[in-house]
């Protein structure tokens, strides 16, 4: 097993195709998937949260995992209502860091309205995990609206992205590995379920899908939603929102924010009529009042995704196959 | 963002393609030199609007790409020894040896149980300049850190300045696997080949900005050829292609520098000066070239017990275990562009290369595979 397996890239799409799938027989086509018990239908997701450092300039592990869950609840279509938090901790983590990170968990549910519900605690010799591993199920309620689905893509559906990209990714890894950075980029780490929500309620069936652009960033996402929709995703490459930090360091390091992690960011396909209305609802939230459309839903062509270059050349946009690595020189 | 938006600009990239039409009579070979060029290029779509008027082949300017097998093998023995910790730049660690990479020997990854050099997982670590290798080594007083010193002119100055700065600190426990090459040298090797269609050359600016360009007065005279010194923005390279094109219509064979704003002519003296302190050029092993005489550097004696070699066993022995399928050398020279590789996109892809110039940031079959547009004939409504 490689690391790039759990980059959100080929590699991972195809441990899942080959191995996970076929042996355990489940979907793995959206973030969240519908249960039903009883009469009653609800929307169930699961996410581990590794982040190395523990604590980041716009976040920390413990928002991350309330977050994380209860925004691949919302981007499926759901409101959250619970979530469930199972905690593995490494011997000599110290007390003071722990409750940090609890405080933090504790702030955020309640910023999001879900109430955690169950719990676990595990401490495992040191070395045998890094500080703290932090592992999440989330319950939500679909919302009355029309269902959401990258099948529903159709050629002409405009795709938006709902703020600038790649700041966690950058943000986490300027941590990590201290690149003394001024100032220092910040993650974009936010609950994304309120904007989620009131653009689903107010589209309707013009909305057909989100998903936020976790590892393997914008560019993983649209991947998936190609293999699932068998449409090609075009990009407009001067349309990309990137903040300049994150530009920067990109443009230093050789990296391309396309497929640098979000935590805060979601794409979402939306019927080209309903467009203005998307976009005056995402702009009225300010987790994602620099929401831009960045493309179109094209009909096959032999790359997935394709992007329109500065001479209007147009390319292929490559699957993410691992962490990108920075360039030498 | 300064020095950037302003060097992309498409209304002034379409006048400089218009300019650069309206000059050639003839296609052209102008060789970029250096793999960042290469993706620029590409990625900008620039090879694409000029391949009906002139040809652009790709050098030989990628570290990854050229550092050779036996390094990387020895680079991997060295991370597996116990007490041994590895340091390389990131675009090093998906690069192929003769039979694994250093992701692979980190992953505990492609081993051999008939080796006993093999049976250990390897420990290496990505730094982002070699004096976060210094500092590995001062933080782990027990552990010996060896820096995987790859790169050409550009990158050998800081590598030099770290080792000042170990020797500085008194550090015992620092070293450099020194796989520096230069790039006149494989310039010349390119030009002394009779089989060269190259008939002009854009020379890498970064390399440029330590060197300066003065060498190439040498060169250009010596083989009658135009010397551009090229950036990496779409004007820059479009700027340097239509110079090269225009001394070639008018029969000139002159050094041009279009990079003026990084580079001068004498270079950095203060970096080259460092350089010159720990470093000497010596004869250097080029994948897929061989030797290159004067192709690289080497430690100085003085500094021996900084060399990784010298310390830990050389590696111009260590027995390649498996052939080298890759036809990079033929990539690199520029007698064929990737597509014409009969491995290209088949047998070798970016999650299975066969050799460095499909896995590093800078090769060219790697931007051929990402940026290549497969799709540039299909209309975009």
């Amino acid at each position: 097993m490689l690391l790039a397996h759990g980059e959100g890239g080929r590699l991972m799409r195809q441990l899942l195709r080959e191995r996970i799938v076929p042996i355990l027989g489940i979907s793995a086509e959206e973030d969240a998937v519908s249960v039903e018990i009883g009469a009653n239908e609800l929307a169930i997701t699961t996410d581990s949260f590794v982040v190395s450092p523990l604590f980041f300039p716009g976040g920390n592990i413990g928002s991350l995992a309330v977050y994380g869950t209860v925004n691949d609840l919302s981007v499926a279509g759901a409101d959250p209502i619970c979530i469930t938090l199972s905690l593995i901790i490494e011997e000599g983590l110290p007390f003071e860091l722990f409750d940090r990170v609890l405080k933090s968990i504790a702030e955020a549910s309640q910023e999001c309205q879900v109430s955690v519900v169950a719990g676990d605690t595990k401490v495992v010799p040191r070395g045998a995990a890094d500080k703290l591993f932090i592992t999440t199920t989330g319950v939500g309620r679909y919302r009355a609206a029309a269902r959401l689905s990258c099948h529903k893509l159709q050629t002409g559906d405009a795709l938006i992205v709902s703020g600038p990209i790649g700041q966690h990714g950058i943000a986490v890894l300027a941590a990590r590995e201290k690149l003394n950075l001024h100032p220092a980029p910040h993650s974009d780490s936010a609950n994304l379920s309120l904007v989620c929500s009131a653009l689903h309620r107010e589209l309707g069936t013009h909305l057909r899908a989100m998903r936020d652009a976790t590892r393997g960033g914008v560019s993983a996402v649209l991947h998936e939603w190609s293999s699932a929709s068998g449409m090609t995703m075009k990009l407009d490459e001067h349309q990309l929102p990137v903040g300049s930090t994150t530009r920067g360091v990109c443009e230093l390091l050789g990296l391309d924010p396309l497929y640098v992690a979000n935590e805060g960011t979601f794409v979402a396909a939306v019927e080209p009529s309903a467009l203005p209305q998307a976009m005056a609802v995402l702009r009225s939230f300010p987790v994602s009042a620099k929401s831009q459309v960045i493309g179109t839903v094209l009909t096959k062509m032999s790359s997935p995704v394709v992007i329109e270059r500065l001479l209007g050349s147009l390319q292929p946009v490559d699957e993410p196959s691992g962490a990108p690595l920075p360039r030498i020189c | 963002m300064k020095y950037v938006d302003e060097f992309r600009n498409p209304q002034l990239a379409r006048r400089l393609i218009d300019q650069i039409r309206s000059t050639v009579s003839q296609p052209w070979v102008l060789m970029d030199v250096c793999g960042g060029q290469t993706h620029s290029l590409l990625r900008n779509g620039i090879e694409a609007a000029l391949n009906d008027c002139i040809e652009l082949v790709h050098g030989p300017g990628c570290p990854v790409c050229v550092t050779s097998t036996e390094a990387i093998d020895f680079a991997q023995a060295l991370a597996r020894r116990p007490g041994f910790m590895l340091a390389s730049f990131g675009d090093m660690l998906r690069v192929p040896g003769s039979r694994a990479s250093l992701l692979d020997v980190r992953a505990w990854h492609g081993q051999q149980n008939d080796d006993s050099t093999c049976d250990q997982v390897g420990h290496v670590q990505i730094v982002y300049s070699p004096l976060d290798a210094v500092e590995l080594a001062r933080q782990n007083p027990t552990t010996q850190i060896v820096f995987f010193g790859v790169g050409f002119e550009t990158t050998v100055p800081s590598t030099a300045l770290a080792i000042l700065h170990a020797e500085k600190l008194g550090l015992t426990n620092f070293s450099v696997l020194a796989s520096h090459v230069r790039v006149l040298p494989a310039m010349e090797a390119l030009m002394l080949n009779p089989e060269t269609r190259v008939q002009g050359f854009l020379a890498a600016g970064h390399v440029c900005t330590i060197t300066g360009f003065e060498a190439y007065r040498c060169f250009a005279e010596r083989f009658q050829v135009p010397v551009v010194v090229a950036g990496f923005e779409p004007l820059d390279l479009l700027q340097a292609i239509l110079v090269a094109v225009e001394q070639l219509e008018h029969g000139l064979t002159t050094v041009s520098n279009c990079y003026a704003r990084s580079v001068r002519m004498t270079g950095n003296t203060r970096a080259l000066e460092t350089v010159e302190r720990v470093y000497e050029v010596a004869d250097k092993s080029w994948r897929g070239f061989g030797v290159i005489s004067g192709g690289g550097y080497q430690i100085r004696e003085t500094y021996r017990s900084f060399d990784a070699e010298k310390r830990f066993g050389s590696y111009r022995d260590l027995p390649i275990t498996a052939p080298d399928m890759c036809m990079g050398a033929d990539v690199l020279s520029g007698r064929i562009k990737p597509p014409q590789c009969s491995f290209f996109g088949k047998q070798c892809t970016t999650d299975h290369p066969l050799g460095a110039p499909m896995v590093s940031s800078e090769g060219a079959c790697a931007a051929y595979m990402r940026y290549q547009t497969r799709d540039s004939a299909a209309s975009v409504s």
